[in-house]
């Protein structure tokens, strides 16, 4: 058996409202989301003694110096984007596991929809390209009009479509289901929005093959997370959720989108049979999934790499109700980054430790025991954890 | 990321390998790195050889010719510097010596891309100091 399979727990999960608008600097809005995790965890700031951070902003110090922690043991940063969350889990969960730290923080938030500016926000200075692939992009993209996520993940969604030939309604099936899911969820911003196919076909174009509804939102707000020992768990406020597998993984160069050979062998290609292999699970026993969903074509392509369905057979997958609350495997039930908010997928977490505890309400996944989270950052970096109650 | 008076898109910094690629652009020489030790060819530029763990390499000069293999069309303007461009493609061309590049196909409008459409090099030298690899459609003789 793994030796870190069911050996760390999370054990509180938080958040602010999710909103566009705010008078709360970034640094606040995680603050808020950290206060609202301990107390579901039934800790106290001081409890916390380790942190592991997946945007470079605010760092650990910043957060301890505002949480008064007496004796901050353990911390580490995870910069792949939005595949960081994910996999700090199985960074804090080796922490916890191995007595470094009792009771680990990870915390995102960002002002995404008012900007950096809020409150003076800034304290690090203006932002610069990611380190990890800003340099290619700067000196081999940019110079052809291209910077955004939008515009490269569009290299991979288009030549996904031209050579599968995926029919629109797959993607629209993803931007769907997030939004009917998000009807159900009162913290998502997008709830009582209702969106139609007829909305989703004739809603401008971003960079094709993106419509506006297949990109995820920007919002304001934070979301954390707090994993604690197996050990540890068992006394504290809420029903333990295991954390039974947990990998990352990176395509191959994982700098350079044109330059991969196997264009489609995204992260989680990679990632995805180690941490089922740790979990001793297949994809066939999970009851949901959680999918990072920065555009509707990148959780088509993430449904194969977690093997839930053949090379170019997702957009089929995803019809007729089948990642839908009800259908053969839920994704999403929270709204996602498409319909609750973009908090870089760690709502993605907490959503899921919600579901296995089964306080999920009116959107609840009927006797939901396994499930899974994935995150997706930077050029196409993977990572997935297997839950369990 | 630099722009001039003149030139309102973006200019890549020449530094270190990129100043190399782009220096035998402006020789209107379309050259890539390949490996002195097992002859693989690479783009982007690269300190070693992934393929073997060579240092060595040469700037071998590339045919020029190619396929189209992927593109990102850009409707709505992302960057400042590309807004009267839009709508405009960023195109990955795979070379016949394997390796793949971001670059424009200026020749024909996005919607006539197609994947396996063949293109050849052009080299449109967009200020004093700086040229730009790009492509057009390669038409039979």
């Amino acid at each position: 058996m793994h030796p870190l399979k069911d050996k760390a727990c999370i054990v509180g999960v938080g958040e602010t409202p999710y909103t566009r608008g705010t008078d709360r600097s970034q640094l606040s809005q995680i603050l808020h989301a950290t206060m609202a995790a301990l107390d579901d965890a039934g800790l106290k700031p001081h409890d916390i003694d380790g942190m592991v951070l997946p945007m470079p902003m605010p760092t650990a110090e910043h957060l301890a110096a505002n949480l008064g922690i007496p004796d901050l043991r353990y911390t580490a940063s995870s910069n792949i984007g939005g595949a960081a969350p994910v996999a700090a889990v199985q960074t804090a969960a080796l922490a916890v596991a191995m007595g470094i730290a009792r009771h680990v923080l990870i915390p995102v938030g960002w002002n995404a929809y008012s900007g950096a500016g809020v409150r003076g926000a800034g304290r690090g200075g203006p932002v610069g390209l990611p380190p990890s692939f800003g340099l290619t992009m700067s000196e081999y993209y940019m110079p052809y009009g291209l910077a955004v996520p939008a515009q490269w993940f569009a290299w991979l969604a288009t030549r996904y479509v031209e050579q599968y030939k995926v029919p629109l309604e797959g993607p629209a099936a993803v931007a769907l289901a997030a939004r009917k899911h998000a009807h159900l969820n009162e913290k998502a911003f997008m709830r009582n929005r209702p969106l139609t196919m007829d909305d989703y076909r004739n809603a401008r174009m971003v960079a094709q093959p993106f419509r506006l509804f297949d990109c995820c939102l920007e919002t304001d707000g934070a979301c954390a997370v707090i994993i604690s020992s197996a050990e540890r768990a068992r006394d504290l406020k809420q029903p333990p959720i295991y954390i039974s597998g947990a990998a990352e993984g990176h395509p191959l160069p994982a700098d350079d989108i044109p330059g991969r050979k196997d264009f489609f062998k995204i992260g989680l290609y990679f990632a995805a049979p180690k941490a089922f292999e740790m979990a001793e699970v297949t994809v066939n026993d999970l009851d949901f999934v959680q999918i990072y969903d920065c555009f509707t074509h990148i959780v088509l392509l993430e449904l194969e790499a977690l093997g839930v369905c053949k090379p170019g057979e997702a957009g089929q997958f995803v019809q007729h109700g089948r990642i839908e609350l009800g259908g053969e495997l839920p994704f999403n039930t929270h709204g996602g980054l498409l319909s609750e908010a973009h908090v870089a997928g760690v709502n993605h977490i907490a959503e899921a430790t919600r579901q296995l505890r089964h306080q999920c309400a009116e959107r609840q996944v009927k006797d939901a025991a396994l499930g899974v989270v994935t995150g997706f950052g930077d050029f196409g970096d993977g990572s997935l954890i297997v839950l369990r109650r | 990321m630099e722009t001039t008076a003149k030139y309102k898109r973006l200019l890549p910094p020449m530094r270190g390998l990129a100043r190399d690629f782009y220096s035998w652009c402006k020789k209107h020489e379309l050259r890539f790195q390949k490996c002195s030790a097992c002859g693989t060819w690479r783009h982007v530029p690269r300190e070693m050889c992934p393929q073997c763990g060579s240092f060595d390499y040469q700037w071998a000069k590339s045919s020029g010719r190619g396929q189209v293999f992927s593109w990102a069309t850009t409707t709505q303007p992302m960057l400042p510097h590309f807004a009267d461009d839009v709508p405009y493609a960023t195109v990955i061309v795979e070379l016949d010596e394997g390796v793949r590049m971001a670059t424009w196909v200026v020749d024909i409008p996005p919607d006539q891309l197609r994947i396996g459409l063949p293109v050849e090099v052009i080299f449109d030298d967009v200020t004093e100091d700086v040229t730009l690899p790009k492509f057009r459609v390669r038409r039979p003789a």
